[in-house]
């Protein structure tokens, strides 16, 4: 009796012990195979349906634009050799010799124009980009002559995200424009490429694996050594960090803040931090005649430059980095941060932290006993978002702002937030063109209704800034340009618009014997990896 | 008999209908899917265009009116995020998440019942005691914890078994297996484990009662009697009939199994239904949720009609229709 019972019991253990064995080391890796995991994926690889950091990032290992960007983002050639204005409003671009599409195809002019001309049609989420292009012209077959509505001083960086595309194949496949969600229309560029780019695309199944394979034609160098990619995305911080550790995968982001010095410390393993273009800030209503989430009826405190600048001083940016960020993220009194074009180090210099001078600029402003007010934000959007807020709000009360916090999910605050339902919140920004311009025209420019001031969402408004945006928009002399974005900066920075708290920096994971760049947009280039 | 099974057909289409309600109600409180389908440069513009040319302006009973006509026939629209229609979407999912549910529910079968028919025969024992008190701890445990705990261990200490995904696949028509390779059994083996856990502790302590049950009952004593050999006497005679409850209770806590796939899903990074649900929440990709949770209801509804069915079968009360009101 004794034996019957216990034999099935180990007999099934033994099954399970044994089964493991033969398998164990199986994983190991495949020489030159990097294995990359993200905690999302791409939506499509149509490099025109989203504009989406990741999406455009795994894209633009396949697909190429005129323009590119080197390591610290300056721009560098892309399947443009060169490029000059040659009037007011037009630019000329000369391409690259020589190169052709994955399906051997040769990359000529007419796909340039093709490729334009799909960014901007409907169903693109590209047409930001090529909003100011107004005609597009194949001078012969390596000449390509835009025409723009209005001066474009930047269009050669704006275009660095615009992938081109082969008119034939396209035209092959029923890809001619992005596929339209609205229609509900799919289409073969969703899941199939034919770029012009260092690596291929190879099978891809959405949510679960993409396979990338080292174009052998690839028309420049690839400096990295890496042959096959397969990407993986990975949700749960924790499986992610844990896939890295036990070596199946080689090479991960984001490190959760947490982690950071357990990955440090683990022999074989590397954690490669450096700021990200994103600046983290609050934003006040300072549009509304009377503050709507707040115990006061009958006027707005945010109106009021020094309870701005109280507000201000209230924070200790120095202990939110080191509590709450552990390091990982650099102060900021601007809201571009560096390696956008137009930062300026000699005017990020933050208000101080000054409590006791807070407190008196509260009282002379009439609020002595300070005020109540609701502070939204998201708690699944930027690093530690929810645990920064909550220790601001501990800081504001210390100068008598009792704030009730609010922190939600992104898919609920957002939507709330840019109704401008809000008194107080917290929101991060990458300007997509990496130009000074772009913050100033959506964070700080008065809201109009067509798209300038979009995420203004507290109303904040001063007519020689929005002449100033203006100005920066259409001036193609360098030093100039650069000296009307530091004015409006400081313009800015003086009347206390928005509530700047820090960059937070990126953090990739990767086993030893990786090299990789890490670019502060966050763009991961298989070109410029390799394995040792 | 037909007015209950036509009573019981109508029930069901009743609860599935509420379920479709309930579900696109609720999606009005999750957030604008337009947000997530532009980047941040488009222009408010483009962004009221695109919501008004996906109907999310009309008015809720015209919006569900629509999802209700189109789900009847099977068509739940297209993923506002994917950009495909929401029945492929969930059809590539599907069999993902079947064979995770199916490995979780066999493993616990062959765990539990072995050790239930042990923890009877050694019934007041020590270690019987242990075993019993270690099977609430497994009731007990939430899900993510117990992932993550076999992560750390068979993945990270100890590099047996991989952390996330499922492997190698191969296609067999439109359903995608990792069951015919080592490399998927490898990645299944985590997951269903952390499935299989609470379903173990409930076999167990299945088994255990109803093979006390048996053991005491007058068959096996004479079975006992007749001088058969103790084994015989369990596994012939004792075993199989405490098997029928549990065969019946698996089957159906398969459902449950398949619904609360969705933690386990996301910690192994699983591609069934669950992870696409979840990854539908963030996004507020309205169709696919409103098409997963009429799936999970129609699932449990079937599930339970079948139960329903089958009792009618088996217990003629259940016939005489005067007293069926009182037994339903």
């Amino acid at each position: 009796m004794k034996c019957a019972g216990a034999r099935p019991l180990a007999a099934l253990l033994l099954l399970a012990a044994l089964s493991f064995l033969p398998w164990a080391g199986a994983g190991e890796a495949q020489a030159r195979t990097l294995r990359v995991a993200d905690q999302g994926d791409a939506m499509s690889m149509d490099p025109h349906s989203l504009n989406d950091g990741l999406q455009l990032s795994l894209t633009g290992n396949i697909y190429e634009g005129l323009t590119a960007r080197g390591p610290t983002l300056e721009l560098v050639p892309g399947l443009a050799r060169s490029w000059r204005s040659t009037g007011p409003t037009t630019w000329r671009f000369e391409l690259r010799d020589e190169v052709r599409f994955h399906d051997g195809a040769p990359f000529s002019a007419d796909d340039v124009v093709f490729s334009l001309a799909r960014a901007a049609a409907p169903g693109s989420d590209m047409r930001a980009y090529v909003g100011l292009v107004s005609r597009v012209r194949a001078v012969d077959t390596l000449t390509v002559e835009i025409e723009t509505s209005q001066p474009a001083p930047i269009l050669p960086e704006m275009l660095s995200m615009v992938y081109m595309m082969n008119r034939r194949w396209c035209e092959t496949h029923g890809a001619e424009q992005p596929a339209d969600k609205r229609k509900g229309m799919e289409n073969a560029a969703s899941y199939r490429a034919n770029g012009t780019g260092p690596y291929r695309l190879g099978a891809r199944e959405p949510g679960v694996r993409t396979e990338f394979e080292r174009n052998p034609d690839y028309w420049g160098t690839i400096e990295g050594n890496v042959e096959r990619v397969e990407f993986t995305p990975i949700g749960n911080d924790a499986t992610r960090v844990a896939a890295l550790i036990s070596g199946e995968i080689d090479l991960m982001q984001p490190v959760p803040v947490r982690d950071i010095p357990r990955l440090e410390a683990a022999p074989r393993l590397r954690v490669r931090q450096g700021p990200e273009l994103r600046t983290i800030f609050l934003g006040m209503d300072i549009e509304s005649e009377t503050l709507r989430f707040s115990n006061l009826d009958d006027r707005n405190p945010f109106r009021d430059r020094r309870v701005r600048l109280a507000m201000y001083q209230a924070i200790d940016i120095d202990a939110i980095i080191e509590r709450i960020m552990r390091g990982a993220a650099k102060p900021a009194a601007l809201l571009v941060g560096p390696g956008v074009r137009g930062y300026d180090e000699t005017l990020d210099r933050r208000h101080p932290y000054d409590p006791e001078a807070a407190r008196r600029l509260l009282a002379e402003a009439g609020y002595p006993e300070g005020f109540e007010v609701r502070m939204d934000c998201p708690n699944d959007r930027y690093v530690n978002d929810a645990e920064t807020c909550q220790a601001i709000a501990a800081m504001f009360a210390r100068i008598g702002v009792r704030v009730r916090l609010d922190a939600q999910t992104r898919s609920v605050y957002f939507p709330k937030i840019l109704a401008r339902d809000t008194s107080l919140f917290m929101l991060g920004w990458t300007p997509a063109t990496y130009d000074a311009h772009n913050v100033l025209y959506n964070l700080m420019a008065t809201p109009d209704g067509s798209g300038q001031g979009q995420f203004n969402l507290g109303g904040y408004s001063n007519p020689r800034l929005d002449e100033l945006t203006r100005a920066i928009a259409s001036e193609t002399q360098d030093d100039r340009r650069q000296e009307l974005i530091a004015q409006a900066l400081r313009l800015h920075h003086e009347e206390i618009g928005h509530l700047p708290l820090h960059q937070q920096n990126l953090a990739w994971g990767m086993r030893g014997n990786v090299r990789m760049v890490l670019r502060a947009d966050n763009f991961n280039d298989f070109k410029w990896i390799s394995i040792d | 008999m037909i007015p209950y099974l036509l009573r019981r057909f109508g029930q069901a289409a009743l609860v599935i209908a509420a379920v479709g309600l309930v579900a696109f109600s609720m999606f009005r409180f999750v957030g604008d899917p337009v947000l997530a389908m532009v980047g941040q440069d488009a222009t408010p513009a483009e962004r009221a265009e695109l919501r008004s040319a996906l109907g999310l302006d009309d008015p809720f009973a015209s919006q569900f009116g629509r999802f209700a006509a189109n789900a009847m026939q099977g068509d739940f629209g297209m993923s506002l995020q994917h950009g495909r229609p929401v029945t492929g979407l969930i059809l590539e999912r599907l069999p993902a998440t079947l064979e995770l549910a199916l490995v979780a529910s066999l493993a616990a079968l062959a765990a539990g019942i072995p050790v239930g028919v042990w923890a009877a025969l050694r019934k007041g024992s020590r270690r019987a005691g242990a075993v019993l008190a270690g099977s609430l701890l497994g009731v007990s445990l939430p899900t993510f914890v117990i992932g993550i705990g076999l992560i750390l261990v068979f993945s990270v200490s100890l590099g047996w078994l991989p952390s996330h995904g499922r492997g190698q696949t191969e296609a067999i028509g439109w359903w995608r297996t990792g069951l015919l390779g080592i490399d998927g059994w490898r990645h299944i083996l985590l997951p269903a484990a952390t499935l299989a856990v609470f379903q173990v502790a409930l076999v167990i302590r299945l088994v255990r009662a109803e093979m006390l049950e048996a053991l005491a009952s007058e068959h096996v004593r004479f079975a006992r009697a007749r001088g058969l050999s103790e084994r015989r006497v369990l596994f012939r005679h004792a075993l199989p009939g405490t098997l029928i409850p549990v065969v019946t209770i698996t089957g159906l806590q398969f459902g449950s199994l398949m619904a609360f796939a969705i933690i386990t899903e996301s910690v192994f990074q699983w591609p069934g239904l669950g992870l696409l649900f979840l990854q539908a929440i963030q996004s507020s990709d309205i169709p696919v949720m409103a098409a997963y949770l009429c799936l999970v209801g129609a699932m449990f509804v079937a599930i339970n009609l079948l139960v329903d069915l089958a009792c009618l079968a088996i217990d003629p009360r259940l016939r005489d229709p005067r007293p069926a009101t009182a037994y339903a």
